[in-house]
């Protein structure tokens, strides 16, 4: 058993578990923040997508004791005081989902995507970045249309903002 | 995944004391091959030394045409690095596509090629570079560190610290990538150094792992164009056959995707 701790949504969190815990086992059992998914659990469908350090990662594919220490955002850190994060309005408005399992993987990624390009992103690179991340209702016109309004309403400033 | 004891490394000196005298430990770089491979029990190390805290086998650094890659650099900062960019963009292109982004921000260099996977793309890069496998003890050059499927020179314990790359005249690298798991169905890594010499290495397509192409070589040496390959004949005796693709398939890949490499490189 290893004590493990990390700054979740900005609340710093401890918990034990063994070493062999996944990342999305921690926040899910030990945490009770249900709202990533494990969807394939061979590291393949992106529905475990959380941001550690900064980064979008698959929360399946990593220990929770390798993000011991870390900052850790789940799709439940994106809302600030009841308001939506301007990806998660964007999902609503285009009616970026169908079942919504998927739902919570693609905005973590879409919200990194931005953040990585900036306004600078078109159809064909959301596509590709999307590569991590699978909509097995197939519903990917509309994220793909959620995720180019979100980015160019965040615009630049969003890039500019994350480095 | 079965029960492990997990270890953070501090240093390379540190990371090789955990794992030493213990035959059935693992260093963890990304993990986003382990990892999988624990989860589906196809893998059960009794310990992970993780590798992801120690500073000194991170960061890239290029000082004219000299590249050195820390092992736990990852693939999203090798494709983000426009020092490497700018003296080898056949190899920031190659980074840029393994797996999806998720899998870039973890994955590393040192974990691809010490894994040696027969259809991941670094082995491929590595080899048409003449890169040197740096690890604790020794230097390694890429000719003799790729030794077959998911095998490699390094000896129990041996821990890579650092890639080193002597940026080429030209590269460039195409892959078919396998539809779902992105892996190279077949990949080729086309290198022309100052002097004409060309190295060819190709992943995905050999039964026994990443192998140069000395015919496709021969005729690049030549000539350094996609036509220069239109005579030759890509024999599939030592090629993959798996339901993904026949060898003969497999070997009609080879050809196509180092004339696109060519072409990548300009």
């Amino acid at each position: 058993m290893a004590t493990v701790s990390m700054t979740v949504n900005g609340r710093t969190v401890s918990g034990q578990c063994e070493d062999r815990t996944l990342l999305v086992q921690f926040i899910r059992e030990n945490l009770g923040l249900t709202g990533t998914h494990v969807g394939c659990d061979t590291s393949q469908c992106g529905a475990c997508v959380v941001h550690v350090d900064g980064k979008a990662v698959k929360s399946c594919t990593m220990l929770a004791a390798q993000a011991d220490g870390s900052e850790v955002m789940t799709i439940e850190g994106l809302a600030s005081g009841g308001e939506l994060h301007p990806v998660q309005a964007a999902f609503r408005e285009h009616h970026g989902l169908q079942c919504g399992f998927c739902t919570p993987g693609m905005i973590m990624s879409a919200v990194d995507m931005i953040k990585r390009h900036g306004g600078q992103l078109d159809e064909k690179t959301v596509r590709s970045e999307l590569e991590g991340n699978i909509c097995r209702c197939t519903g990917y016109h509309n994220i793909v249309k959620a995720i180019l309004d979100a980015s160019s309403k965040m615009g630049d400033g969003a890039r500019i903002a994350a480095e | 995944m079965y029960a492990t004891n997990y270890h953070r490394a501090s240093s390379v000196e540190d990371a090789v004391k955990l794992a030493s005298g213990n035959d059935e430990a693992k260093y963890l770089s990304g993990g986003q091959t382990l990892l999988p491979t624990m989860k589906q029990r196809l893998a059960a190390p009794s310990d992970l030394v993780d590798l992801r805290h120690v500073g000194e086998l991170k960061g890239i650094s290029v000082d004219g045409g000299k590249i050195r890659i820390g092992a736990a650099t990852t693939h999203s900062e090798v494709a983000q690095s426009s020092d490497i960019a700018s003296v080898c963009p056949g190899l920031t292109h190659l980074a840029a596509h393994i797996g999806d982004p998720h899998v870039r921000h973890m994955g590393t260099i040192g974990g691809s090629i010490a894994n040696n996977d027969p259809a991941a793309d670094y082995p491929a890069a590595l080899l048409a570079l003449n890169a040197t496998i740096v690890t604790n003890t020794r230097s390694i050059a890429a000719d003799a560190y790729f030794t077959g499927m998911f095998d490699t020179a390094l000896e129990e314990g041996e821990l890579i610290v650092a890639v080193e790359i002597t940026a080429p005249a030209k590269c460039g690298y195409a892959k078919f990538p396998n539809p779902a798991s992105r892996y190279a169905l077949t990949g080729v890594f086309v290198a022309r150094q100052g002097d004409g010499s060309v190295r060819v290495a190709v992943t995905g397509a050999g039964s026994d792992g990443v192998f140069r192409q000395a015919e496709m070589e021969q005729a690049l040496k030549s000539d350094f164009s996609a036509a220069a390959l239109d005579g030759i004949t890509v024999d599939d005796a030592d090629l993959m056959a798996d339901i993904h693709g026949s060898s003969a398939y497999r070997a009609n890949l080879v050809k196509v995707m180092a004339k696109r490499a060519v072409t990548a490189a300009g």
